[in-house]
């Protein structure tokens, strides 16, 4: 099997190959990159090009690492024991399989996704250190053992807020994915929007680069931020020429809401628009 | 021969283990890629490769690499805009006087080019550049200390471009200054957990406790919620030759406000005297004496400067020295003093270490410091955290 990019998603040559590496050697992958640029949607498309499930296992700044194992719902039992229900003297109807459990007992080889890994606590992911080496874990409370029936297959998302530890980093491949070229982009866009007329895509796009390579923005327009602003452009039935007259005008830019988010890019676009 | 490989980046300070080398063999044996030097360099990255700060440095290394094993083609050409960027960074106040003095750019981009020159030499064997000096106003493309990538105008026709030499990724390096995320994250280092405020969180391990004392009835117990005990007293420099310097002060100034609830603020120019202020715009008419300062905060307060610490000697040592003011009593006295008082304290200098021997008056507050001075980069800033915690 080779994972590349299909009718709705566009995915890069060097993704494509670590993605297929990774599947390959059985290593969990690594993903970082700008926000925005289709980090959560491969694990989707990789699931679907491979026919199987996607296990998403989003992480919090309050996730701890045994909730991806299972879980003890000891509250209910309390609860069960006062109101004398028989099933509280089997320990196992209290034990809530996380997302890691439900991944190894998977019928079918299933891609687990550990969604924003660097969101957690510092010490997370050398929580995990084990048990996707293993791809097995301990019940402790029923004397248990899980064990994968098969190596799923992981990808794991990092958005760089907080440095992962290196016995983590030594086990997984890493990919670090690039803001796409205007090429990419341009495919990527007409994916999403086959109707979308090339001249006004080329006239989109012109526009977008130029705001993207404007220094000093706070934050930069990413992939599904300019997907939403041709979204906009469609909706609001704007044509090649209106916006190649106001790029000419150095007039204000159509909707630029959908890409400049915060107060001061705006006023800083403005400033210059007006330098020129 | 990937032991070579292997040597080469470790040399180059890649941090890779000897587990990932052996992941990289096991990824040949099974033909992930096969005889495609493109593949082999992303596959060698995201096995080896485990941070993008260390992308540049294996792009270096592999380069090297690729050049003993044969002889590489010229890379691309690099848009005059990183130049032109790197130019600007690069240049202080004092530099931008210099190339007045020296009396044109032209005379700087050529002393730049002879010392590139050599770099050059060393990675392309010398032999193929004969012929593009004469059109490029910048010299070639190499690695110079200081970070400036200088264009390169070669040949597009005669070359393929190579993705590890266009060293794409030397933005990422450690020492290169940040955005306020990584302030953020180099920042954390500098937590201190403690339980303050209203109980507002459930204590399990009380409440267990309590219940099982009162015979199982349940007995819920309460706590506060953990926060950033840490306390800074944040001094910034503004005006003069810090205006160079707005947007990183401003990146660092959003993280440790963002981290930090225990921040007070006050503002000063060049060095610290016997005023300081809060709001910069009324600086003339709201002074706060430094002595009240100094007498507010406790010891637990844990003092950060900022200040590129450009100035003439004078403005340290001498009564009178300040360039705004009469001070009766000279810098260096204020700054003891304040030092006296918060031994936990730090110096964070804009200005890239590189340059600091050539400043007089950096090398005076360093001392005074005792040495406790960092630039203002990621890696500065974590040894920053180290010293003060």
């Amino acid at each position: 099997m080779a994972f590349r990019s299909t009718d709705s998603y566009i995915v890069s040559e060097q993704l494509a190959s670590a993605v297929n590496a990774a599947v390959t050697l059985q290593k969990p992958l690594l993903l970082k990159g700008e926000p925005g640029t289709g980090k959560t949607r491969l694990a989707q498309e990789l699931a679907t090009s491979l026919g199987t499930n996607l296990i998403q296992w989003s992480i919090k700044s309050t996730t701890k690492a045994q909730q991806g194992l299972y879980e003890y719902d000891a509250v209910s039992r309390l609860r069960d024991s006062q109101l004398g229900s028989d099933k509280v003297h089997d320990i196992s109807n209290y034990i809530r399989p996380g997302k890691l459990w439900q991944a190894f007992t998977a019928e079918q080889r299933p891609v687990l996704l550990i969604d924003e890994i660097d969101k957690a606590d510092i010490e997370f992911p050398n929580d995990l250190l084990h048990e996707l080496d293993q791809m097995a874990f301990h019940v402790y409370e029923t004397g248990e053992h899980i064990e994968a029936k098969q190596r799923p297959i992981v990808l794991i998302t990092s958005n760089n807020e907080k440095a992962l530890p290196d016995a983590f980093l030594r086990r997984c491949f890493f990919h670090f994915i690039q803001f796409p070229d205007e090429d990419t982009l341009a495919q990527i866009a007409q994916v999403h929007f086959p109707d979308l007329q090339q001249k006004l895509l080329n006239e989109a796009l012109g526009m977008f680069f130029e705001l993207r390579h404007t220094p000093g923005l706070k934050k930069k327009p990413s992939t599904s931020e300019l997907l939403d602003w041709l979204r906009l452009l469609l909706a609001e039935d704007i044509s090649a020429q209106q916006l190649a007259e106001s790029r000419q005008r150095q007039s204000a830019m159509p909707l630029t809401g959908a890409l400049l988010k915060h107060e001061q890019d705006v006023e800083l676009i403005e400033r210059l628009r007006r330098v020129n | 021969m990937l032991i070579e490989f292997f040597q080469l980046l470790r040399g180059a300070g890649v941090k890779t283990t000897i587990t990932e080398w052996l992941d990289l063999l096991q990824a040949l044996e099974q033909r992930v890629i096969f005889a495609d030097v493109d593949q082999f360099y992303h596959m060698s990255r995201m096995i080896l490769v485990k941070d993008e700060r260390f992308y540049d440095r294996f792009d270096r290394a592999f380069a090297a690499y690729v050049e003993r094993v044969k002889n590489t083609d010229i890379a691309e050409s690099i848009p005059k805009e990183w130049l032109e960027d790197a130019l600007k960074r690069e240049f202080s106040a004092e530099d931008k006087e210099k190339i007045k003095q020296l009396g044109s750019l032209d005379e700087l981009l050529k002393t730049f080019q002879e010392r590139l020159q050599e770099q050059q030499e060393r990675h392309q064997g010398g032999s193929k550049w004969i012929g593009t000096g004469g059109t490029s106003p910048f010299g070639a493309y190499g690695y110079h200390p200081g970070g400036i990538r200088v264009g390169q105008q070669g040949n597009r026709n005669r070359s393929a471009a190579k993705v590890w030499d266009k060293r794409e990724f030397s933005d990422l390096d450690d020492e290169a200054q940040l955005e306020q995320r990584g302030f953020q994250i180099a920042l954390r280092n500098l937590r201190q957990f403690a339980r303050t405020g209203a109980p507002t969180e459930l204590d399990i391990d009380a409440t267990l406790t309590a219940t099982a004392r009162q015979g199982g009835l349940l007995d819920l117990q309460w706590q506060a919620e953990r926060h950033n005990a840490i306390k800074l007293l944040l001094l910034i420099d503004v005006g003069g030759s810090m205006d160079d310097h707005v947007y990183q002060v401003e990146q660092l100034f959003t993280a440790l406000k963002n981290e930090f609830r225990h921040l007070e603020l006050f503002y000063f120019h060049n060095c610290p005297y016997e005023g300081l202020w809060r709001t910069n715009r009324r600086r003339r008419s709201e002074q706060v004496p430094t002595e009240q300062v100094i007498q507010t905060y406790g010891e637990d307060y844990k003092l950060v400067l900022v200040g590129d610490a450009t100035m003439g000697p004078y403005e340290i040592a001498y009564p009178g020295g300040s360039v705004e003011h009469w001070n009766e009593e000279p810098g260096e006295v204020w700054l003891r003093r304040l030092l006296k008082k918060f031994a936990n304290a730090v110096w964070l200098n804009p200005q890239p270490s590189s340059h600091w021997r050539y400043y007089p008056s950096i090398q005076m507050l360093h001392e005074i410091m005792q040495g406790r001075m960092q630039p203002l980069t990621l890696a500065g800033l974590q040894r920053a955290t180290e010293l003060i915690k």
